[in-house]
Formats: C-alpha cells, structure tokens, sequence
C-alpha cells in the first residue's frame, strides 16, 4: 500500500477530507477496516442496562443535532439583518423559507401553464383536424422557463451521468494499477497531476472540444449537459480509481497464493478473489467520488450555462433583485440536502458491499 | 440556387430564385454606391424549424423577446420559442456559433466582429434592430462628488449632457498617485465600449487602443477600460474595481437605487437616437431556414411595435413580465425607472426621457447599413482593426452581416397584412445620410467611412498602427 502512488498521504487526503463532516453525526467511518471496528462498539451486550442507553442514544441521535441547527438558526437570524449589501439586508431564516415557498407556488403555477398549454394545443389540433386541415396540427413541447424543481432534477441527472462514466473509467484503470506494479508506476505521475485540478480550468478545454465533437444541428443530449457531465467526470474520477487501485494491490497475499495454487485464469482471479475483496474499497471511492462530483456540478453549471442549480444561483445572482439572496440562500441549503442524501445513498451501498464480501 | 435560397424548386421558387438573383447581382455590380432601395429577400413555405432556443442577456433592450414570447407573438407565427438567459456576452456568442441557440439578443458589434474574424470567427448576420438607445453611463460616488461641485448649473440643475472633460482633474489626481482610472464595459466589441470611448474622447481623454490580437486595448491609455458582464456592473463598482462604467438598463438605476453611484450621461447624449441591439444569428442558419427567420422576424417586430404603441401605454406591462426572475428578473421599480420615459440621474435629479428605448419608432427594428459602418469605423478608430480598409471594405462587410433584405421580407409581409402600418417600414437604399447628434459635433455620412475617421483628434489615423509601444506610423 505504501508503495502505490508513492505518497500514501494521498490516498487519506480525499477520504478524511469528505468524511470529517459526517462523523460528528453518527461516526461513520469510510475505510473498510474502521467500519468494522465501528460495529464492535455497537456490540449491545456491552451496555448495563439497555433502556437508559437507548433513552440516552435517541437524545444523543434526535436532540443534540436539533439544538444545533436552532442554535445555528438563532445566530443566522440575529446576524444576518447587520450585514448590509447592495441587495439589502442579508435575508434571514424566514425570507429564506419565504423563497422557499415562492418557489415551489412559481412551480406549481408553471405545471398549470403548461397543462393549460398543451390543453390549448390539443384543442387547436382537433379543431384542425375536424376542419380537414391535418398539415396544422402542432406538436410542440412546453417551452416555458425551468423551476426551480426542474433545475433540481437536471443537476442530478448530470451529476448521474459523470458519475456513471467516472466510475465507469476509473474501476478498470484501478483494477489494472492495483494488479501491476509497472502500470501503476506508469499512470503514477499522471494521476498526481490530473487530480488536483480544478473543474474551472477544464470547462473551457471540455467545452471546446465537445463543441468540435457535436456537429450535429439537433444533438442527442444538450451540448451544455454534456459538457458539464464530462467536467463531473474529470474531477470525480480520481477518489475512485486511487481507492480501487489501493483495495486491489492490499489483497492478502494467501488469497492471491490459493489463486495461484489453483492455477486460476486472469478473469477467474478477477472475478472470484480482486473483485469481491476490494469492492469495499471501490464503494468508498465512489461515494468520495459523487461527493466530489456533487461539488464540481454546481461549479460547472454556472459556467457552462447548463441548466441546473448552478445555472438557477448565477441567474439569480444576476437579477439582483430584492429576492435574489434569499432565493440563492434557500437553493444553498437544498443543494447541501442533496449532497447530503447523495452520500447517504452511497453510503447504504456501500455498506451493503462491505457485508456481502467481508475480508 | 435551388440550395442557396433553401426554396421547393417548383415555379415560384424558380421565380424567387430568379429575384434573388437579379437582387445579388445588383450588389455585386454596385458594392459601395447602394443608391437603389434594399429590395426585400422573397420567403415561401412552412416553418422549417418551429423549436427555436433564443439566447440573452439580462437587460431591459432584450424586451421584444420577452413580449414576443409572452404575449403569444411567437405562438402566432407556428414558433415553440424557448428563451435562455446567458452568463455574459461571450457565452452567449459561443452559444450561437457552436448551435445551441438558434439566434439572440446581441450586441451590434458581435456579428460584425465574428464576421470579420475579430474574436471567434464565423459567419454570421443581423437582419434586424432590436431597439435605440438605452445605455448610460455611471460614476461612483466619490468620483461624483468630486466633479460635481465644477459642472455648470442652470436654473439649479446641473446642465447635460455632462462633457468628460470635467473628468479630467480626477483622472489626473489618480495618476499623481499612481493608480490607474479604471472603468468597465461589457465586451471590446459592445455599443457600450465605443460609446464609452466616445465620450471620453471628446472630452479629450484617451481610452486607449487595442494592438492586433490582444482584447485589452489600454495602450496610451488615460483611462483604462475592462470588460464587466453587465449584472455584475453594480457589484464591481461597488467593490472599487472600477470608477464608472457604461452599461445597459436596468443597471445604471440599479446603481441609483443602491446609492452607490450615479449617471452622468445616457447615450442618447453621447449620440442621439443611436443604434443599440441586435437580433442575431447564424449566415447558415437563416439560408436553411427562411421561412423560420421570416416568421422569427414578424413575431419580433410586432413585439416592438407592441412595446411602443400609443406613446408606451402597453410599457407598465412589459415592466411587470421583465421584471420575472426567468427574464430581466431586477425589481420593478428599477426597470420601470428607464422603461416609463424617465431617467434617474442622480438622486432626486429625474428628467424626461422619453427617447430612452426605442423599440419600433423612428424605424427602430431596420438594420440599416450605416449602423453597421459606423461599428466597424470605431473597430478600426481604436485598433481592434489593425490596418487601413478601403471604403468598399466597409460597405461589403455591413452589407454581409447586416440584411435589411430579410427584416423587408418580415415587415413587408406584415404591412400587407395590416399588422404594421406602411409608413413604419423606411423606402431607403440602406444608408441613413449624414447623421447629427454626437456629442462632440462631428457629422457621420456612412458612405464615407475613411473620410469619417480622419475627423476624430484622438483616434488611430491614416496608415496608423498599434504595438505595445504605442502607436506608429502617420
């Protein structure tokens, strides 16, 4: 382990990075080995009487966390009418959650224009077709703005789309680099430099060169979505691949020397003995990945011009109406929910991982 | 010629075909002269494309879209029109060029300077005039406060328009100190840098000149330009990057409202009635797609005509939809500050304006050839053209980019529909003759481009060209 990518500081910088966060929450460890330990101390024989320990435990789990966001709530609350910017006064909890509303009221009354629009267009159709006159009929799409909803669900399915491919690109290269030593060394220098750049420098390279790549006048997928799906994938590739590398060359030797005793083919070894020991690996790249990804997105959004929360802060930074701050405040704290359920879900799978193949 | 017009080839394309062809051979034989009325580009057929994805910036002279789409005039001529806010000018230019918008709101100079491959090249055209005026220029309070105990009253308001020249003790104080006088634009190509540079100009303060290829253009410079998306303007001179800057509405009342500066002159002063926005889009495109364009161009126009019917009664309208977060998206009040006739100038000091945008009138929405020589004579005044260009230079290349044959095709159409009415449609060879109305006194003839630049006291010359040294040649 200490000799793969050379500095094994490395490989620690991304996982304590994305996790310091979680762990004062419900100390979730993110490497394989400290998830077992973790479920040592959650051992329930050791408690001396069960009730007061779960009493305390809720109290620990439910009230502490609500204290906090209160406490964080109150000092929001009383702090932000000081500081005055050119908008007016910094919005507070309560505009916030005034925009928060608006929002969803603008999506609900946005959902009704566009049934109205296609209850319009349905009509014309039949009266055209009733008429005798079919070459009138019109089938367009809703071109209304986006909502702030719909902002939401294209975020995701571009962050989806990079992370798919990320991983997609980053599991084999690890795999390779975790089996053979000279590979590893190759793509070594490489791996250090490409990983700490940030989205900003790639957008103007990705957007060139998709630019280039899709010609064609009515492309598949948006130019922009692309774009900001491959900037995703640039920056979130690397947790993955390090940790997969990592998992794949710390396999226990006996493991790799039964394999040989048996004298297994390369697609045998791979599949029965590298793969399952250093899947718990692979998920905890991943889910340092999307958390990666998930931060690049918001970035890459508001540069690109893809639709996207990215794109819904900027614009409205750009308004510079009296609402804007609350409005970019109140799409601040969602993008963290996301993030937050984001990990979450990677988590719960990866946990799932951990169990089917314990090492 | 079947391909070129993108027409069916039965007998009225053959006809159409046949105009077209005498029209572009009555432009081949006479380039630089015109003389003759721009005869209308003749359009036949369905809508090519009826989903169209149009791109802007957020300011208030993006407004015949916005009432295009809203009030149903897109949905009138068979188009499914979505409209997309941009981060900033060049975004919104790569947009266009790389496709994924089929056309947008755009600065004068941005098909001009993408035609002649100054910036990204391609080829693309401006077959319409969104609107006059509607730019200011603003000042930060310190700045202001400075100058204005030395400008001239009269009757106890500070007279207009308010000549650069009283800048001039503040630019020379900042230089005392060593610090450069800086102010912003929103592109090198924007109505908003040449008008800035304008009147700097005039009043005897060089803005500096761009050296072939760099975008810079600060050489010689006594005040020194930068390049600011126009939402940000507010926002950069609050934070004391800049002193002033020159910039569409609603951002110079944005700035009033927020007390941190105050416009000093609104372009109307620097030139009267001066062409602002575009409506641009790709060369390839409109030749695919002319039914498209024709219909594009129809829907817009009568969104202007809207915007300026009855002497603005539909304005407080076109206020409230502007003001929506998904279009200019500022407050009402700071768009119905410039929208509804008036212009705020410093706190207190508001003055009729009732010129400030014009959509439709004084044949707003024509793209005459003339706006486009006079960009393209300011290209060169400053160096962003780096060497001489005949006159017939000139008139080839407005007559490329700007096409009043199409936005003829549109309003023709229209007029025999009794949309618009006849006399809103100019009878003109696409010149608008010698123009008045500059700050500075100096008149502007289009048909005579190299004779209009010799005039200027600060400006590239004859045979003049720009290094990082400075400026060479006589």
């Amino acid at each position: 382990m200490a000799t793969l990518f050379a500095d094994a500081g490395m490989n620690e910088q991304p996982a304590s990075g994305t996790t310091a966060p979680a762990q004062p929450l419900d100390q979730t460890v993110s490497t394989p080995a400290k998830a077992a330990a973790g479920q040592e101390r959650t051992n329930p024989g050791k408690e001396p009487s069960p009730l007061v320990a779960k009493a305390r435990a809720a109290g620990k789990a439910v009230l502490a966390p609500l204290l906090g966001i209160a406490i964080f709530l109150c000092i929001w609350a009383a702090l932000a009418p000081q500081v005055n910017t050119s908008l007016g006064a910094l919005p507070g909890p309560v505009e916030v959650a005034e925009q928060g509303v608006a929002l969803v009221e603008e999506w609900s009354a946005a959902k009704q224009a566009e049934s109205q629009f296609y209850a319009e267009q349905d009509a014309r159709n039949q009266a055209a077709i009733a008429a005798g006159n079919p070459g009138a009929v019109q089938e367009f799409d809703y071109a209304g703005p986006p909502t702030f909803l719909d902002q939401i669900v294209t975020s995701l399915e571009t962050v989806a789309l990079g992370f798919v491919l990320a991983t997609l690109v980053a599991v084999p290269i690890g795999l390779l680099a975790g089996l053979s030593p000279g590979f590893n060394a190759a793509i070594n220098p490489l791996v250090q430099i490409m990983k700490p750049v940030s989205p900003l420098a790639w957008l103007p390279i990705v957007t060139m060169v998709i630019s280039a790549m899709i010609t064609s006048a009515d492309p598949l997928l948006p130019k922009a979505f692309v774009i900001s799906a491959l900037v995703v994938m640039l920056c979130s590739l690397w947790p993955t691949l390090i940790n997969t590398a990592v998992g794949t060359s710390s396999i226990d030797k006996d493991l790799l020397n039964v394999g040989r005793v048996l004298k297994l083919g390369f697609f045998a070894k791979l599949t029965k003995l590298v793969l399952p020991a250093s899947l718990p690996y692979i998920f905890t790249g991943m889910r340092l990945s999307l958390g990666v990804g998930w931060m690049v997105l918001i970035a890459a959004e508001m540069l690109a011009q893809n639709p996207g929360l990215g794109k819904f802060v900027w614009d409205e930074f750009q308004n510079g109406s009296s609402q804007s701050l609350a409005r970019i405040m109140f799409a601040v704290i969602v993008i963290g929910l996301i993030g937050f359920l984001l990990d979450r879900a990677m988590m719960a799978l990866q946990s799932l991982a951990s169990k089917n193949h314990t090492i | 010629m079947n391909k070129l017009g993108g027409f069916r080839f039965d007998r009225r394309g053959m006809v159409a075909a046949m105009l077209a062809s005498v029209a572009l051979a009555a432009c081949g034989s006479k380039p630089d002269q015109g003389g003759e009325k721009v005869a209308a580009a003749v359009v036949d057929g369905q809508v090519e494309k009826p989903n169209l994805k149009l791109g802007f910036i957020k300011l208030t002279d993006m407004a015949p879209l916005a009432i295009a789409k809203e009030k149903g005039f897109f949905a009138e001529e068979g188009l499914n029109v979505t409209l997309e806010p941009q981060a900033n000018w060049k975004v919104l230019l790569d947009g266009v060029i790389g496709g994924q918008l089929d056309g947008a709101h755009m600065l004068a100079g941005q098909p001009l300077a993408a035609t002649i491959g100054y910036g990204t090249k391609a080829d693309l055209i401006a077959p319409l005039s969104l609107d006059l005026n509607g730019n200011a220029i603003t000042l930060s309070n310190r700045v202001w406060q400075d100058i204005k105990p030395t400008l001239p009253t009269e009757g106890g308001k500070i007279t207009h328009p308010i000549s650069a020249s009283y800048l001039k003790p503040v630019v020379a104080k900042f230089q005392q100190q060593g610090k450069p006088f800086n102010m912003g634009m929103v592109f090198p190509v924007s109505t908003h840098n040449y008008e800035l540079r304008y009147w700097l100009a005039a009043g005897g303060l060089n803005p500096g000149y761009y050296t072939a290829g760099d975008v810079g253009g600060t050489v010689d410079a006594e005040v020194k330009l930068s390049v600011t998306p126009p939402p940000q303007m507010p926002a950069t001179l609050e934070a004391g990057t800049i002193e002033g800057y020159c910039v569409g509405e609603p951002w110079n009342q944005a700035a009033v409202q927020k007390g941190i500066g105050v416009p000093v002159i609104t372009d109307d002063e620097i030139w009267h009635d001066n062409p602002e926005k575009v409506f641009g889009l790709r060369k390839d495109f409109a030749d695919k797609n002319p039914a498209t364009t024709a219909a594009l161009l129809r829907a817009i126009i009568k969104a202007q005509q809207w915007l300026d019917a009855d002497g603005g009664k539909n304005r407080a309208e076109a206020v409230e939809i502007l003001s929506r977060p998904n279009y200019v998206g500022a407050d009402k009040a700071v768009i119905a500050a410039s929208m509804t006739g008036k212009f705020t100038f410093e706190p207190g000091d508001t003055r009729d304006a009732a010129g400030f945008n014009i959509f439709f009138d004084k044949f707003a929405g024509y793209p005459y050839y003339s706006d486009a020589v006079w960009y393209l004579t300011q290209m060169r005044r400053w160096g962003q053209i780096a060497e001489d260009k005949p006159d017939s230079w000139y008139f080839e290349t407005a007559k490329a980019v700007y096409r009043p044959d199409l936005y003829l095709a549109a309003a023709d159409k229209l007029v025999k529909d009794g949309v618009i009415p006849a006399a809103s449609v100019p009878d003109t060879d696409g010149y608008r003759g010698e123009q008045g109305g500059f700050i500075d006194g100096i008149t502007y003839d289009g048909k005579q481009p190299n004779a209009y630049i010799a005039k200027f006291k600060i400006g590239l010359k004859q045979g003049q060209r720009v290094t990082a040294a400075g400026v060479s040649g006589s």
